[in-house]
């Protein structure tokens, strides 16, 4: 699956970090790194982490893998 | 049929029939296709781009691709619609004939459309001497496939990187180093690192930050030459002090080049701080006439900002890419009255050395700066920028819940020192001459730019007098 993370946006709350923490890292105290494609077996995982964002910060394909391979 | 009816008429046809091109494949010319979509635009939708990859997201690549965590090929950008669209990746657009609205290819195919943007973005500044960029072991640092060259030099546990110019992109690249524990000396031409981008005063506290962290920082210094072995690999640069830095990696980190080769004798606005362009993303001809079929977004695009005394802006953010394209893919498809400004406050980020570090506004546009909380021991604090007694910009380095209290001040042209927020006030709030580096002083060139109310207007057409 495909994640961007809107860095402007994140204030480094770390709920995702808490939800999935082989996706979401925080360097430090507030400077959040992340897997942008991680495998789809993490998929529940990450969009509880999304849904937790206090500030809306993750966004995920809406695609969900449909179009795989090729460029929509 | 009245004028409006009519022109309401064109405009749905526009939409169902009309031929977009794009310019660009990367986060503007993705969102721009998919705000296209988004407002109904049917008609047939087209992308070039000169890499082979689809859109991919650019900040991981100097932290968590260079470290070693996630592979350069993870960093596709999630997708928010279907759009149906025609990719023409690895194949660069080469020139652009406005009298025949077509778009001239690398690979000699013409394509055609009604409406244009580009979104041609930048791309890294090589090393100068084209012989000692060559050897093996140089490197820049912007795409993919730059990410996970440097990347594998890294892994190779390399006796020393050189890192040259201590911007946004050196510093991240030498704190990476730091986190693998490799060696790194930065060597930066201005007095401090990140000086360009956030003035002296920020300067030297980052300058403190790369030297508790081991960084081997040189400032002060430009390189004047890169020698290699006898197999062409890299070993040594001499700087411009007399002093000799052993090295196997070299990364270049000079800032970026704008893309506008290709809109040669196009007769638009394009020069070096990009393509001119109004607040609503329309391309300027090199007259200054705002063009209708033509638009700009991302970090090409110079606009025109209100609250910068309408100076033009170009700026090389990932958010100024999002919304300018939105506001762009609009505009595009929009008349008059319903047309939309990018008027985006500017603002980035920056991980390095356990820090988040982050602004809001055009600090370069202030000359004084002020701490307004926290504490600048433990690296941890907000700072305002002034100018003429209003704030202009902030920064933040791990305080930013608070940028948005500083977001709202800019926005107001709040005066300057402004309001304490009530919260971990330090003891001193004084304000100070920010420092930034007088107009052609060498260091990497920051990367958001005032770039002065001049279009490119060498060949503008002046009209004779006494006609």
């Amino acid at each position: 699956m495909r994640i961007v993370v809107d860095l402007n946006r994140c204030q480094g709350y770390a709920q995702c970090v808490y939800l999935a923490h082989e996706i979401f890292k925080l360097n430090g105290a507030e400077a959040l790194t992340y897997e942008p494609n991680p495998d789809d077996a993490r998929r529940l995982q990450v969009l509880r982490a999304a849904a937790a964002c206090p500030v809306r910060a993750i966004m995920i394909d809406r695609l969900d893998g449909a179009e795989r391979g090729a460029p929509s | 049929m009245t004028m409006s009816a009519t022109l309401a008429e064109l405009v749905r046809d526009f939409k169902a029939n009309g031929r977009i091109v794009i310019v660009g494949a990367s986060l503007a010319g993705l969102r721009a296709a998919e705000a296209l979509r988004q407002e109904g635009f049917s008609g047939s939708l087209s992308i070039i781009g000169d890499e082979p990859y689809e859109p991919y997201d650019r900040p991981p690549l100097s932290k968590q691709v260079l470290k070693g965590w996630v592979p350069a090929d993870h960093t596709q950008l999630p997708r928010f619609r279907e759009l149906d669209a025609q990719w023409r990746l690895g194949v660069a657009a080469t020139g652009l004939d406005r009298a025949t609205r077509q778009v001239r290819l690398a690979d000699g195919e013409q394509v055609p459309y009604d409406r244009l943007l580009i979104a041609t973005g930048t791309r890294a500044r090589q090393w100068p001497n084209p012989a000692e960029a060559a050897l093996e072991g140089v490197f820049s640092l912007r795409s993919r496939d730059d990410a996970a060259r440097l990347q594998q030099a890294l892994a190779a546990g390399p006796s020393r990187v050189l890192v040259i110019g201590g911007g946004f992109i050196g510093s991240e690249v030498a704190s990476v180093c730091r986190e693998l524990d490799i060696p790194v000396t930065v060597a930066e031409r201005g007095s401090a690192p990140l000086v360009g981008a956030l003035g002296g005063v920020i300067g030297e506290i980052a300058a403190q930050m790369q030297r508790d962290h081991g960084v081997d920082l040189r400032c002060g210094v430009g390189v004047s030459s890169l020698e290699g072995d006898a197999r062409g690999h890299v070993r040594r640069a001499r700087l411009s002090d007399g002093a000799t830095i052993e090295a196997d990696v070299v990364l270049a980190a000079l800032g970026s080049i704008r893309n506008v080769e290709w809109l040669e004798g196009s007769g638009l606005a394009a020069g070096f701080w990009g393509v001119g362009c109004d607040a609503g993303g329309r391309a300027f001809d090199i007259n200054g006439v705002a063009t209708d079929t033509v638009y700009v977004a991302g970090d090409v695009a110079r606009a025109p900002h209100v609250l910068y005394e309408y100076q033009f802006l170009a700026m090389e953010h990932w958010d100024n890419a999002v919304f300018g394209a939105e506001v762009a893919a609009h505009n595009m498809v929009s008349l008059e009255p319903d047309y939309r400004p990018h008027l985006l406050l500017p603002g980035f980020w920056s991980g390095q050395f356990g820090v988040n570090i982050k602004s809001v506004g055009v600090p370069p546009f202030g000359d004084e700066i002020v701490f307004t909380q926290g504490s600048v021991k433990e690296r941890c604090f907000a700072a305002a920028y002034g100018r003429r007694g209003r704030v202009v910009a902030a920064v933040s380095f791990d305080h930013g819940k608070w940028l948005e209290y500083y977001a709202r001040l800019i926005e107001q042209s709040a005066p300057f020192p402004p309001p304490p927020p009530g919260w971990d006030r330090p003891d001193v709030m004084k304000p100070v001459p920010a420092e930034f580096p007088a107009p052609g002083v060498p260091t990497a060139i920051p990367d958001v730019v005032l770039t002065g109310h001049d279009p490119s207007g060498r060949t503008a057409e002046f009209r004779p007098r006494g006609h």
